[in-house]
């Protein structure tokens, strides 16, 4: 088992953000370094605000019909925001947040824009040449 | 491995966490605050209603090395008590 676990976050909808939140607070407790790449669609859903904001909060079209039953099933179970989640594991671990320069150019987006649990930018090659000895996940 | 509520008797617990009505991850990540913030020797107790707590909670401590005092059914909710030895 590789020690440094690094995630591309590339999707925006609430179902893939709360699995990666969670899957990052495991590697977190297995005392593994977690770096996080946030592109495109994943990237809206970092914008200040926007995972406490419904209208912003996406499903995946296909399972749009599910909404209002996992919603109700997980303030049922005590399931957290996503965000809290991923903030809880940062607190608890290493784990570093880096917003994909690119994308932010595309939706000209600025540092100011994201929540901060981003800690900085990074450009694609940075990214790949810090996942050399990391395991990498797609989200 | 399920001990009884004796296994824990007479062990003086540090911290008492009620993580009961959270679910996964965050009974173990509460565990993970109190532990960091124990010292070595130290006991801490997690109460977690989440049933992935149950093998999420005793994989964990196995792999990091500290001691599963006790892992007790109460039926709703178990209670894990850790001891940090290290």
């Amino acid at each position: 088992m590789k020690d440094k676990l690094n995630i591309i976050v590339m999707n925006g909808t609430v179902d893939k953000l709360l699995a990666m939140a969670t899957i990052v607070s495991g590697a977190v407790a297995m005392g593994k370094d977690v770096t996080l790449f946030v592109t495109f669609w994943g990237l809206m859903a970092f914008k200040k605000g926007a995972w406490q904001d419904p209208a912003q909060q996406k499903l995946p079209a296909e399972y749009q019909e599910f909404a209002p039953m996992m919603q109700q099933a997980m303030q049922n179970m005590g399931v957290n925001p996503w965000m809290q989640t991923l903030r809880t594991a940062k607190e608890l671990g290493n784990v570093k947040v880096y917003s994909c320069s690119m994308t932010q150019d595309l939706f000209g987006m600025k540092m100011g824009d994201l929540e901060d649990v981003v800690d900085g930018e990074k450009g694609v090659a940075g990214f790949i040449a810090e996942s050399q000895d990391a395991e990498v996940l797609v989200f | 491995m399920t001990m009884t509520d004796t296994a824990s008797q007479g062990i003086s617990v540090k911290q008492e966490i009620d993580a009961r009505g959270s679910a996964c991850p965050g009974p173990l990540m509460e565990l993970i605050r109190g532990i960091k913030a124990a010292g070595v020797g130290d006991v801490v107790a997690v109460l977690s209603s989440d049933p992935g707590s149950n093998k999420d909670i005793p994989e964990w401590v196995e792999k990091i090395g500290y001691e599963l005092v006790a892992n007790e059914d109460h039926g709703e909710y178990h209670r894990f008590v850790v001891r940090k030895t290290r």
